[in-house]
Formats: structure tokens, C-alpha cells, sequence
């Protein structure tokens, strides 16, 4: 530490330096896990440069989960689920689990309407994204922000 | 064996859209978890889900980690044709499992 190496150096300023190193090394440990842009990299990975819009997608979580290991969740995405217009895929994406992704669903005009429900894991409160990819290839997502008082399974790890 | 629930409308009117339902019993363990020795504990979790309708594939989902245990998946398709839905699930460590429902058209 250099601030020990200065001989000079008063209490106060001891420390100080002390404190900045903590709050470094506090920083450092914090665990890997999925952020914000890495969400956005999975995002990118699946929508490539398409922009994507907002609406048609509904995305249905509780906003106040109790227990994060099992989560309801439905999507539902407006549209006539005809063999021109379908919704292709849809794809669920979170921000803070150790990945950002969730599931992905492949749908067509077969299913009659795209109403799928799952359960999902969140480690935290957090925001969770459906984007839905339509047949002429734009792209409709909704986020939503959930708020978790149990986190899923990491104990020991954060 | 993973024990597998399936709830398919055995009677449908042609052309009507139909809810399926699906459960699978399994661990789904996310890989990222500590175990009782301190090593973490390595992934095992369903990574492919199908449905096929007749032979044709009328759903399919890809999971993650972050799918709970026990992966509860529901989908809706149109009752074409009397005939079989075949469901399938792929994962790792080689699990695989399948099932399937009779439907009938009136």
C-alpha cells in the first residue's frame, strides 16, 4: 500500500487510504453475474441490429415475489397467429441472475394464440424483459420491474 | 425416470385453440450453487423442450439455468386432427424423456 510506505504520513490520512482500499477489495469480490449490458449483449445476440419496440409483447410477474426460486410468469403477445403474420420466438431475458438468459420459446401458426406461462428463478430484485420476434422480422418486447424478498438459490454466494 | 404430468383436452372441437399443460419433475440444477463441501455444484438442468402434434412440431423451448425446478410450461395450439401429441426433453448428463396424449376431434 503506498499510503504505508510514507513515513510522513499523519493518522487521518492512514486512514483514509485504509478506507479507499476496503471499498476497492469490497468491489472486487463482488460475484459475476449477469448486469444490465450484459443483458443487452444477450439482447443484441438474439435481435441483432433490429430495433425493438415496445408494445404487443405482455409480460405477466407478480411485482412483489415472495419466493424468487419459483416465479410465475406468463407472456402474451398480440397477434392474429396466422401462417403470414406469427410470432416466431419469444425470449425472456433478466438482469441480475448469474446469466441473463431465461428461456426461449419457438412458437408458429400453429399454436392459435401466443400465450405461453413458465416458472422462472430470480436471484434478485430485478428487471425482466419478453421480447417477441414476429414474422416479418421486427421485434416488440415489454420490461417489467419485480421486486424479490426471497432471491433463488445462491446462498454462499453473495 | 422423471415423472412427467401432461394435461391435453381429450375432446376438442376442430378448430378450436387448446391449452396445454406440462410438468416435469427434475432437480434443475442452476450450476451455480455451493454445495454442503464448499464446491460448487455442477449443472444439470433440462435444456430442450418439444411438442409435436401429429409428427409435426408445434412447439419447442429452449431453458436456462434460471427455469425453476420442476420446469411448468403451458402453450396453446389449434386442434387440427384427432391424433397424438408427442412431448420430448433433452438435457444434461444425457436425461431424456418423453410422453405423449391421445386427442380426439369432434
Amino acid at each position: 500500500m503506498s499510503t504505508m510506505a510514507n513515513t510522513n504520513a499523519t493518522r487521518r490520512e492512514l486512514l483514509i487510504g485504509a478506507g479507499v482500499t476496503g471499498a476497492v477489495m469490497l468491489l472486487a469480490v463482488r460475484p459475476a453475474g449477469a448486469t444490465p449490458e450484459t443483458m443487452r449483449a444477450a439482447i443484441r445476440s438474439v435481435v441483432g441490429e433490429a430495433a425493438v419496440k415496445t408494445g404487443k409483447v405482455k409480460l405477466d410477474i407478480p411485482p412483489l415475489v415472495e419466493n424468487g426460486n419459483t416465479v410465475a410468469m406468463t407472456v402474451t403477445v398480440e397477434s392474429p397467429m396466422t401462417a403470414k403474420d406469427h410470432v416466431k420466438t419469444i425470449n425472456i431475458f433478466n438482469e441480475r441472475n448469474p446469466q441473463p438468459n431465461v428461456a426461449r420459446f419457438h412458437l408458429g401458426p400453429r399454436a392459435g394464440k401466443a400465450d405461453v406461462s413458465a416458472r422462472i428463478r430470480l436471484s434478485d430484485s430485478q428487471n425482466v424483459i419478453a421480447i417477441a420476434e414476429m414474422s416479418d422480422g421486427t421485434f416488440w418486447q415489454h420490461e417489467i420491474s419485480v421486486i424479490v424478498t426471497l432471491a433463488a438459490c445462491l446462498e454462499g454466494n453473495l | 425416470m422423471a415423472r412427467v404430468l401432461i394435461n391435453v383436452p381429450a375432446t376438442a372441437k376442430r378448430g378450436s385453440v387448446i391449452q396445454i399443460k406440462t410438468l416435469i419433475s427434475h432437480i434443475m440444477e442452476p450450476g451455480f450453487r455451493p454445495g454442503a463441501d464448499g464446491n460448487i455444484i455442477p449443472r444439470d438442468i433440462i435444456t430442450l423442450m418439444t411438442c409435436k402434434y401429429n409428427g409435426e412440431e408445434i412447439f419447442r423451448a429452449d431453458m436456462y439455468p434460471a427455469m425453476a425446478a420442476n420446469p411448468f410450461v403451458t402453450f396453446h395450439t389449434i386442434a387440427t386432427e384427432s391424433g397424438k401429441i408427442e412431448f420430448a426433453w433433452t438435457g444434461d448428463n444425457g436425461f431424456s424423456e418423453t410422453a405423449s396424449a391421445n386427442i380426439t376431434i369432434e
